[in-house]
């Protein structure tokens, strides 16, 4: 019962992911062909789930700040601090247990400090949060005493970027645990219904009792848990930190992600899975531009065109329109109507 | 309270002197026009820049894009300046009519679709960054005579520092934005939607030409930075000047301007720049500090003047409170 | 007078959206010189009126006609130029621009091409001296009292337009004394020839400065008379509706009266809100506040339900004093509060019937223990059945029920908590008679098994059937508190129109 639902409400999103996973088909024969070597799975299919990690985690997190009429700017920001302390702290001679905590806390740290900025100083969210886009990387600099950190000798945490588990890599079994967990959580408590009452009205969530400051710094914080993860997996998949380059430019991806998965703007009802289709799309055609052997770049024009294409879509502007045009057309179904019921 | 709106500016002026005072007592040598004219051409480009984002912030608006601009404008110019024979001047021009053009179509986006400026301008920042990379994707030299013309241009000021034409354009465009801020029916309508939209829409603001016209604006400076760019780097890359719409962004917070809309100062994002310029010196002259220190004093800096801000609102909103209850108390004659 | 042209006159005009009307073939006469009040409750048609004739609105039928000639605003901006000037409660200027760009705004003097500021702050102090104005003109606005902003805003406005202003309620958050210095400008604006349209709900105000007043009530004109010698209980009538039919009442259990209190307020009150008020409310009553509109009923509400915090007095829950500093321990104590505003503090618009119903009970659990989906769907599907929600879907979003459904939907989320005390804040406004009959039922049900109702209403006669006792309020204050066979509607609006103490209300 519950899958045909999310097929039936995300078609738009299958239906985009299937035609470019096709056209990829095309450009490139050997697209949908998977085999193990080494007991780990090989393909280019495989690759877009793969590469697709770090984005995937990011829109988790941003699809919940979203859904409450937020927005993160900071995540690839802090997706380069905690790739700087998981370097720092592994190089250092801790366990990976431990530096996995370490990581993750300190992206937790990360997301708290957005939500208070947001929910209890009441900072607008977009404001809030360049904070941390902009000195983020200065941080993670300063972690990494401005070089690349790299431990090409603890394979422990090199696992976590590309090793594979249950002939998996490591960053998509990741991602689809983490996927789960927050679906779970969200949806199998009451969290989604008042995130996503809180993005729809605040002030009647706040009168209906909703908590909503602790609910907004939560989804923050739940961001910041995401970036975390994306962050030590993009360190492990490079074997090193580089405070530079790690998750630049993928908040823009992460928030497309969430916008191509249905989830509006202006905050209100959400899809995590709408998302991770979203996350998916953008993988596919960023590998479908390589296979075709466009220049990389060539995607960025792509991706401007998707934005245009939801912006016409959500617009108030354009959804009233469509109303109104609907409107009309009953109206005129009634006139009809009437009319014939004066003619009998 | 009546000085309030001038609070922040304050802040920043106070910010600039005592960052001037650190950097001149720690490295005597920063107190020279040398310095000086050095930090003006360095900045220059993002000056610029920020001038056109001082005027969309202030409207209650933001542009993502203008970093990506920049590096088209010097890819642009680079391309057309190596395989044809159109001199600068005219290349100059065509550019900044094709920049222009850019920003107004953002800004008939944002008003016609009422989307957040946010959403429209990141559309812009990826276009803009596609299409650079379209036209190529190596960095090109510009070994023009009249480049190198321009950039021997320059005023000798006492001391030695040397005034480049580029520094001069920035300063020029920082008057020119001033005037056009202060001055003009289209400045005050800039403040008036960043006040409030309804009461300017009540009030006979022409919403749509202004929204247009300020995204206008900012894609013209943006070109402008973009060739001041070229003058400076010799060059164009489709990979320069990334993150140059944050710098930019701020350096008008940094400089007073409330990042909701409706308070703040050109002059202001002036002394931004100069605070950023300054923090870049000083990491220079120490030689031992690395460059990210720059972003961290930023972000300190931006996070220290939004809690400003904020500070201010709640404090003008709890007076203004306090304003109705003295009044209350007093006697009454009904 | 009745041969001179009127200065504004409007004849037959209509107006419904979606079907709905909100005005029925109402005439409106403005003389020149002349003061001329609006009156109505909320729904009444007042705004929809003036803004047919401010030109935010067009009119479905009907002409408006400007010293003779008929006029066709296409928005606010034309009908200014008409010559047609509208100041708002809340003021429409731009507190962030000084008092000289506000006045001059998109019409600021030039020299060379550029804003010659002096010239125009020199113009605006001429302008505010004729008003007796004599501030800062170069200041933001910001930095002047409510008071002050609406001298700027009608200066604005008159120097504009010049012929016809209309003042939207421009008193509602001013004191006595900001009050008379905004009547000194309005007697002064009379003397020069313009005629005013004066929108309040005070009717001290009104009397004080009006020549006319014109009463709209459901969409229709009820009458224009001059202000001179009319009764204040007929004015009240007019606005309020007289009941034909006598008062019906519902029988009071009279041992009810005995218990003790449930909630007690002793002296609460918030400044600038409603002064302190003392009130019991006992379980199986049905506490009624009336009152015109700013009367302080909503914001004694909102002090109840800790959604504004009182700087004065205490709420006890059973004689234990509560520290009510939220919404969230005001439903800890079992308290349940249905907003005057459905849209922006009761519907959460896209989510859908359900979840709507469900709402408060989920938050009041927390998160971490959700209602299962056949739970919910028994609870939804309960109350749709119990109140007669006329919903095609229980998934259908609550933004596309009609408002007495939608209504319906705000008390099932809260019956749906089981609440010991239930505050409702015009629960039968903008509904079909259909609903509003039903509500009402509801309204005697819920008492009638032991819940304690708080009713703020102006439907009077609907109060007087439902209430056990009934508190007046008048300009923030409460002014009478009626019990058994004092509880009337002729009472009730002697209480409201009747100057001085609340003893002579009886």
């Amino acid at each position: 019962m519950a899958v045909p639902t999310i097929v039936r409400e995300r078609t738009p999103q299958l239906v985009v992911l299937a035609v470019i996973l096709a056209l990829n088909g095309i450009i490139s024969p050997g697209f949908f062909s998977i085999e193990i070597q080494n007991d780990r799975l090989y393909g280019s299919l495989i690759d877009v789930l793969n590469r697709g990690a770090p984005v995937t985690l990011l829109a988790i997190g941003m699809t919940l700040v979203i859904a409450t009429k937020g927005i993160d700017l900071s995540v690839g920001a802090v997706m380069a601090i905690v790739g700087a302390v998981a370097a720092s702290l592994i190089t250092s001679g801790y366990s990976l247990p431990a530096t996995l905590a370490g990581s993750l806390f300190v992206g937790l740290a990360c997301g708290v400090w957005n939500g208070a900025l947001v929910a209890l100083l009441d900072i607008q969210p977009i404001i809030a949060t360049l904070i941390l886009m902009v000195a983020g990387r200065g941080i993670a600099q300063l972690i990494t005493e401005g070089v690349i950190l790299t431990f090409n000798d603890k394979p422990e945490l090199i696992f976590v970027g590309s090793g594979s588990f249950l002939n998996l890599p490591m960053p998509v079994i990741i991602w689809i645990i983490v996927a789960i967990l927050a679906i779970l959580v969200v949806r199998r408590s009451a969290l989604g219904l008042l995130i996503e009452a809180i993005g729809v009205n605040r002030r009647a969530s706040t009168l209906s009792g909703v908590n909503s400051r602790v609910i907004l710094l939560a989804v923050y914080a739940a961001s910041g848990l995401c970036s975390a993860i994306a962050g030590v997996i993009a360190a492990a998949d490079i074997k090193g930190a580089d405070a530079n380059n790690a998750g630049l430019w993928l908040e823009m991806d992460a928030i497309l992600a969430v916008v191509i998965g249905g989830t509006s703007l202006l905050g209100g009802r959400f899809s995590l899975v709408g998302s991770l289709m979203g996350a998916m799309i953008i993988q596919s055609l960023n590998t479908g531009i390589l296979l075709a052997g466009f220049p990389p770049e060539f995607n960025l024009i792509i991706k401007a065109a998707i934005i245009l294409i939801i912006l016409i879509v959500q617009s108030p502007a354009s959804q009233a329109a469509m109303a109104n045009f609907r409107a009309n057309r009953q109206t005129v179904a009634v006139k009809t109507e009437s009319r014939e019921h004066a003619a009998r | 309270m009546k000085n309030s709106k001038y609070l922040p500016l304050l802040a920043t002026f106070v910010v600039f002197v005592l960052a001037y005072i650190i950097c001149v007592s720690v490295f005597p040598n920063m107190l020279s026009t040398r310095v000086a004219g050095n930090l003006l051409t360095d900045n220059a480009f993002l000056g610029i820049t920020a001038v056109g984002m001082t005027f969309v912030i202030l409207s209650g608006g933001i542009d993502l894009s203008v970093g990506s601009v920049i590096a088209f404008t010097g890819v642009f110019l680079s391309v057309i300046l190596r395989d044809t024979s159109i001199h600068p001047l005219v290349a100059f021009a065509m550019v900044l009519v094709l920049t222009t053009a850019f920003g107004a179509a953002m800004g008939g986006v944002i008003f016609f679709l009422e989307m957040p400026p946010f959403i429209v301008t990141l559309a812009g920042m990826f276009l803009a960054r596609g299409i650079s990379y379209l036209l190529t994707t190596d960095s090109v030299p510009i070994n023009h005579p009249f480049y190198s013309t321009l950039q021997d241009i320059y005023f000798l000021m006492p001391g030695g520092g040397r005034l480049t034409l580029i520094a001069i354009i920035m300063l020029v465009v920082f008057a020119v934005g001033i005037v056009i801020a202060q001055r003009t029916r289209f400045g005050t309508y800039v403040y008036a939607l960043g006040g409030n939209l309804t009461s300017a829409q009540l009030m006979g603001v022409p919403v749509a030409k202004t929204t247009i016209g300020i995204y206008a604006l900012s894609g013209f400076l943006a070109g402008l930075s973009g060739i001041v760019f070229s003058l400076y780097t010799s060059a164009g890359y489709s990979l320069a000047a990334v993150g140059v719409e944050l710098d930019a962004i701020a350096a008008v917070v940094i400089g007073g301007t409330l990042l909701t809309g409706g308070y703040g100062f050109v002059a202001g994002t002036f002394l931004g720049i100069c605070i950023q310029g300054l923090i870049q010196t000083y990491i220079v002259f120490d030689g031992t500090l690395s460059s990210w220190w720059t972003k961290i004093v930023i972000g300190l800096l931006l996070f220290g003047f939004i809690a400003l801000q904020r500070g201010l609102m709640w404090m003008s909103e709890r007076s203004a409170r306090n304003m109705r209850h003295a009044s209350a108390a007093q006697p009454s004659s009904a | 007078m009745a041969n001179a042209q009127p200065l504004l006159s409007v004849r037959g005009v209509s107006k419904a959206f979606l079907g709905v009307s909100a005005l029925e073939n109402v005439d409106f006469t403005l003389q020149a010189g002349e003061v001329h009040a609006l009156l109505g409750e909320n729904g009444a048609g007042k705004s929809t009126l003036i803004k047919i004739i401010t030109g935010a609105y067009r009119r479905d039928e009907g002409e408006v006609l400007l010293e003779g000639v008929p006029i066709h605003p296409r928005d606010v901006v034309d009908a200014q130029k008409l010559g047609i000037g509208t100041v708002y409660q809340e003021v429409n200027l731009l507190t962030n621009l000084t008092v000289a760009e506000n006045l001059f705004l998109g019409r600021q003097p030039k020299r060379f091409g550029l804003t010659d500021v002096r010239e125009m702050n020199r113009r605006s102090r001429a302008i505010l001296d004729t008003y007796g104005l004599h501030i800062d003109v170069t200041a933001p606005l910001a930095n002047f009292s409510v008071a002050i902003q609406q001298v700027v805003a009608i200066a604005r406005a008159v120097d504009i337009s010049g012929k016809v202003l209309v003042l939207d309620e421009p008193t509602a958050s001013l004191d006595a004394h900001e009050v008379e210095m905004l009547f000194a400008v309005v007697r002064q604006l009379r003397a020069r020839g313009m005629g005013i349209i004066f929108i309040s709900h005070f009717l001290d105000q009104v009397y004080e400065i009006a020549d006319s007043i014109t009463v709209l009530r459901n969409g229709r004109l009820i009458d224009t008379v001059p202000v001179a010698g009319l009764n204040r209980l007929k004015l009240v009538s007019m606005m309020l509706g007289r009941q034909l039919e006598a008062d019906i009442k519902r029988t009071i259990d009279p041992t009810t009266a005995q218990s003790d209190p449930l909630v007690s307020l002793r002296g609460l009150g918030k400044r600038g809100n409603i002064d302190p008020l003392d009130l019991d409310i006992r379980q199986g009553e049905v506490v009624g506040i009336a009152g015109l509109l700013g009367s302080g009923r909503t914001e004694t509400a909102q002090l109840v339900f800790g959604i504004e915090r009182a700087d004065s007095g205490t709420i006890s829950v059973a004689g234990k004093p509560i520290n009510m500093s939220s919404p969230r321990k005001a439903i800890a104590q079992g308290f349940a509060f249905c907003p005057e505003d459905r849209k922006t503090d009761g519907i959460v618009g896209d989510l859908s019937v359900r979840e709507n119903i469900i709402f408060a009970l989920q938050a009041q659990r927390g998160w971490m223990r959700p209602l299962s989906r056949s739970e919910q769907e028994t609870l939804a599907d309960r109350y749709i059945a119990a109140l007669d929600i006329r919903t095609s879907d229980r998934e259908k979003p609550i933004k596309f029920l009609s408002g007495g459904n939608q209504q319906k939907v705000l008390l099932a989320r809260w019956l749906a908590t089981n609440p010991r005390f239930l505050i409702l804040d015009e629960p039968t406004r903008g509904i079909d008679v259909g609903a509003h009959a039903e509500i009402i039922r509801l309204i005697i049900d819920l008492c009638e098994r032991g819940m304690a109702l708080l009713v703020i209403s102006s439907e009077l006669g609907e109060l007087v059937g439902y209430s056990s006792r009934i508190v007046v309020l008048r300009d923030r204050k409460m002014v009478s508190e009626l019990t058994g066979e004092e509880i009337s509607t002729d009472h009730i609006m002697k209480a409201i129109a009747l100057h001085g103490a609340s003893g002579e209300a009886a």
